[in-house]
Parts: C-alpha cells; structure tokens; sequence
C-alpha cells in the first residue's frame, strides 16, 4: 500500500497543474455527468461527511483529545442558522460563519472545564455533551421547534440562482469542501498545527518547549467545531426541515467511523473515510439494519489489517505497533 | 560570577516522603553543574521543581533573578530554560526535523490567519524553522536522519534528537537529566566532547548523571543529593575526597577491633 501511495505521489508531482485541473473541471461537471438527483443525493452527502469527518479527525487525530459527541457540534451548527434563518431572515451565505463562530464558542465553553482530562474521559463529557444538546433542541419548543422540528427553512441564494436540490447544492458543499481542505492544510503545516501534533505525542514534552498546551488544545477544540457549525448550517437549508433526531448520538459515531476507517492524523483519511462510508450505506441498503453489523465487521477488520486507517501516515497515533517493531529491529542492528 | 538558576530551601514532598529536603543550589552563568547521587536521592524530582513540571512544597526558585517558584513548566520554557527527560520524550511520529521545528515555537508567533494567508509573519517563522534547524541537525550530526520518525531511531540517537531539540529554544540554561544512560562508551565520549563544546559557546549546562567519569570530567561544580538532602557541594575533587559522598555510595566501613576495615 504505502508504495502504492508513494508511486501515485511521484506521478502527482511530475503532472501536478494538469492534473489538478483535470480533477476540478471533472468536479465541476459531475451533476452534469450524474443528472439523478439520486446519485446527486449521495455525492452531496459524501462532500458534507468530508468536512465532518475532517473536522473531527483535526481534534482526534491532530491533537489527541478524544471526542465522540461530534454530533452536538453539527447540531448547534444547524439549529444556529435555521432559527436565525427563520426568524431574523438572515442571509445564508452571512450565516454560514456565524454558525461557525457560535458553534465554536460552544467547542470553547466544553472543552474549559476538560483542558485536564484525557482519553476515555474527555470522550465520556464531549458524549454526554452531544444528549444535552440534542435534549434541548428536543424539549426547548418555543425556540427549536421541539420534536415538530423546523419546516421552510429559505434556501440559499446567490446573483438570482437558487440552490434548491442536489444538483445545485453540490456546488456549495464542494465550495466549502474545496475551502476546508485549503484551510486546514494551511493550518496544519504551520506552528499551531505543530503544536497540536507535539501535544498528540507527548503533551509534557510539549510544554517543555514552550508550547502552551492549554491553550492549544483550546483553539484545537473550537477549530474542530467550527468546522461542525459551518457543516451544520450547510446541511440545513439544504433538507429544508431539520429536528433533533438528526443528530443523535448515532451520528457522532457515524462521523467518528469515517474518520477512522479513512485514517486519522491526515487530511486525505477522513475523504476516504467519508466516500467509503457513505457508499457501503447505499450499497447495503438492501440489508437495511444488519447494515450497522457490516460496519462493526469492517471497522474490527480495520483495526486488524489497518491500524492506522486507509490512508492513515504511520505516523498516525494508531499505528503505534509497526513503528514500534521497527524501532526495536533498528536499535537491535545499531547494537550488532 | 552571575547567578543564572538558584534554588533557595526548595522542598518536595509526596504524602510523608520527603523527595527533595531544603536544597540550595547556585548555579552560575558558564558553568556545567553536575548532580549526582544514588539512585531514588531526587535528582530527576529537583529538576521537575526547576523546571515547573511540578509545584514546590515548600522554598523558592530564582531564575535569571527573577522567581520562578511554581509558574507553568511553558512559561519557564519562553524565559530561557530548556531540559531534556530521563526517559526519552520525543515525538515519536514525527520526523526529527519536525520535532526540531518545535523547539522554535517560541521563537515564532504566527497566528491562525497568518497561517491561512501565508503572509510575511508565517513566512519569516517558517524560514526561521527550517534554516535554524538544519543548522541545529548538522550541528549533531544527524543531517542523514532528518526525515526519519524520530521513534525509528536508535536510542543514543534520539537522546542527540532531544538535546538537538532543547537547543532550537536557544536556552541560557540547558538541563539534561541522564544524557548518556543507554549509550555506549563512544556514544558517552561523544556526548562529552558535545557538552564541552555547548558550554564553550556560551551555553550553562546542568546534568543528571550515573556515570561517574563522564560527571568527573565534564563538571566544574558538582552537587551531591541523598534521600533528598544535599550532602556536599563542590568541585570534582572535593567532591571525589568527601567522607558523606564516598558513605552514600559505598557504605560506612565497619569499627572493628583495631580500627576500620
């Protein structure tokens, strides 16, 4: 696999400008290609779980705070434009980042009082987390709807072009996608996205150097959730109609199985997660519920073959045992 | 002689064990201070107080004048200390110029925007990085290994790794705490040249360390600690000569008729 990756990479780089225009044109024709609205269906899907996927792994695979209540975050993103949407009549495209922002205030007003915990317990709060939120906008009628949810949410508009289904919707989530991937590999090859990989491999080490892990684990959390509040606001004008079982725990664990299957620790993992997920949930619909047992399947046969994901690095925080023996063979030949 | 680091009365105490007992310790600007003692006496305890990894119990820490009793362990990073683990800490899936990059964290102050917009801040920094660390690894001689994950190296290697890394802070102060366990003579012999060199060009060095001749020949100052106390303080020799140093390590000779044995 790994020369598989390097040899696809060294044809990458000799063709780098034809192929990435190849590559956006064939994006920019696909609802062209695939007029369905079916098909459009599924690819708007896969695009929206990328940025999920991909915002949960910059927490998860990036600095190693283990959050599992995912679905919260996309939740406030959502109810925050379509109750702003609704009632104030904002703009879409103004309130895509102030889903954002307050989503992200959300992330920051969590993740203070759990700055010390770790693993499984930071993963227990960020659950509980996500059924308080869905729990509100459950019960919380006046404002969310309740359980009648929220019907007639405006569709986005831009220079007279409406974005009411699939076909033409693809271009806002690829656009957002296309912005995500930019961003974050900015980010992520800079000092903070350093900082949140030392805080990953060794947090006290880290603060040694001077990094204030804190703080960084802060700004890695209210990233992440962002990233869900933009999501969240994408995805809805795009159903129209959103109520709190979209966003139960189930979801959560949805998007944290993408971001595992694709590998966690890099920026092509979760768009592999997302595609490969999303796919087998169509392909497997004839099977209905056993669905979720084909995942467990193959989520067991990951961790088994995979560690680290499909496309995870090895330098990814689950591939620890390759390293590991590699390690020891080098320290044992440096011995002979 | 300027005071860089100076301990005053600095305890610690875990429950009812008293790992660090009333130390002073003064350690000037140019000096390698060694610490020794038998194992379990605080030596690796003494250095988390200094460098904020854990709150005293009871005393005070100057550095550079100023006191550093109990501030956070990246705050007395950014003032000018650096330190490397007893048990290696690198960042295993990193590469080593990656865990070098680190090192200039402090140095650097981009923020997320000018990580987004590449601008001038973002690019400076990065230059910064690169530059400066490749230097730093050539310096170690690990200029062959630098894309390498720094957990695939082997041991005495990435013992240089965490030195190399401490160094990218541009420290006044160096605390190294058992730099050359685990490697070999050539290794340690190495190593001694590298710390000699380090302190020529200016930089204060404290370590931690077993090996007795490394100590004995690199150290101008040596500070001798058991079970938590300082029994002696001094230069190599004095230190070599003292009754409590020689009892602490190799027991009391036992009174027999006629004298000692």
């Amino acid at each position: 696999m790994n020369e598989i990756i390097l040899k696809l990479k060294s044809i990458y780089d000799k063709y780098k400008i034809i192929i990435i225009l190849a590559g956006s044109i064939l994006l920019l024709l696909v609802p062209v290609i695939f007029p369905k609205s079916y098909i459009m269906g599924i690819i708007c899907r896969i695009l929206l779980y990328i940025i999920l996927a991909g915002g949960l792994n910059v927490i998860n695979g990036y600095s190693s705070q283990f959050c599992i209540g995912y679905a919260g975050f996309f939740c406030i993103g959502a109810y925050t434009e379509a109750i702003l949407a609704l009632r104030l009549k904002i703009n879409f495209w103004l309130l895509l980042p102030i889903a954002g922002i307050v989503t992200a205030i959300a992330g920051l007003l969590i993740c203070l009082p759990t700055l010390k915990l770790k693993g499984k317990y930071l993963a227990l709060v960020t659950l509980g987390f996500s059924e308080i939120v869905r729990l509100i906008a459950l019960n919380w009628s006046s404002l969310t709807g309740g359980p009648m949810g929220l019907k007639g949410i405006p569709v986005p508009k831009i220079f007279g072009i409406e974005f009411k289904n699939s076909l033409s919707y693809y271009y806002i989530f690829l656009f957002l996608v296309a912005i995500f991937l930019f961003v974050t590999r900015r980010v992520i090859n800079s000092r903070i996205g350093r900082a949140w990989m030392s805080i990953r491999e060794d947090e006290q080490a880290a603060r040694s150097l001077g990094v204030d892990t804190s703080m960084y684990k802060a700004l890695n959390f209210m990233y992440g959730a962002f990233w869900a509040g933009i999501a969240g606001a994408a995805y809805a004008p795009y159903t129209r109609y959103i109520d709190s079982t979209f966003f139960t725990l189930d979801e959560g664990f949805n998007i944290l199985s993408m971001a595992i299957i694709g590998g966690m620790g890099t920026l092509i993992g979760p768009v592999a997660g997302s595609i490969v997920v999303n796919l087998l949930t169509e392909l497997l619909r004839p099977i209905s519920e056993y669905r979720l047992v084909a995942y467990a399947i193959l989520i067991i046969a990951m961790m088994w073959l995979r560690p680290q994901g499909l496309f995870g690095a090895s330098k990814s925080i689950l591939a620890g045992k390759e390293i590991v023996k590699k390690a020891r063979k080098a320290e044992k030949e440096a011995a002979a | 002689m300027k005071v860089l680091l100076e301990a005053k009365n600095v305890s610690k105490h875990f429950g009812g064990l008293k790992a660090v007992d009333n130390v002073d310790m003064v350690i000037y600007e140019g000096d390698i201070f060694g610490i020794i003692g038998p194992n379990g006496a605080g030596k690796t305890t003494f250095f988390n107080l200094c460098s904020g990894v854990f709150p005293v119990t009871g005393g005070e820490i100057y550095f550079n004048g100023e006191n550093i009793t109990n501030l956070r362990p990246d705050i007395i990073a950014k003032k000018g200390m650096a330190r490397t683990f007893q048990n290696i800490k690198l960042f295993n899936y990193m590469s080593v110029l990656e865990n070098i990059k680190i090192g200039f964290h402090i140095h650097s102050r981009t923020r997320m925007w000018d990580a987004i917009l590449h601008t001038s801040v973002y690019k400076r920094d990065e230059k910064l990085a690169e530059e400066k660390g490749m230097e730093i690894i050539e310096r170690v001689g690990l200029k062959d290994y630098k894309d390498i994950l720094a957990g695939n190296l082997p041991y005495g290697m990435q013992r240089m790794v965490e030195i190399a890394r401490a160094l990218a802070l541009d420290p006044k102060l160096l605390l190294l705490d058992e730099p050359a366990a685990g490697m070999n003579p050539n290794e340690t012999m190495a190593l001694m040249e590298f710390i000699k060199k380090l302190n020529h060009e200016g930089y204060t060095i404290a370590v931690i360390e077993h090996d007795m001749k490394f100590v004995m020949n690199t150290c101008n100052r040596i500070m001798v600690l058991n079970f938590g106390k300082k029994i002696c303080e001094g230069d190599p020799e004095y230190v070599r000569s003292n009754k409590e140093v020689n009892e602490a390590y190799f027991g009391k000779g036992i009174v027999v008729q006629g004298g000692t044995m």
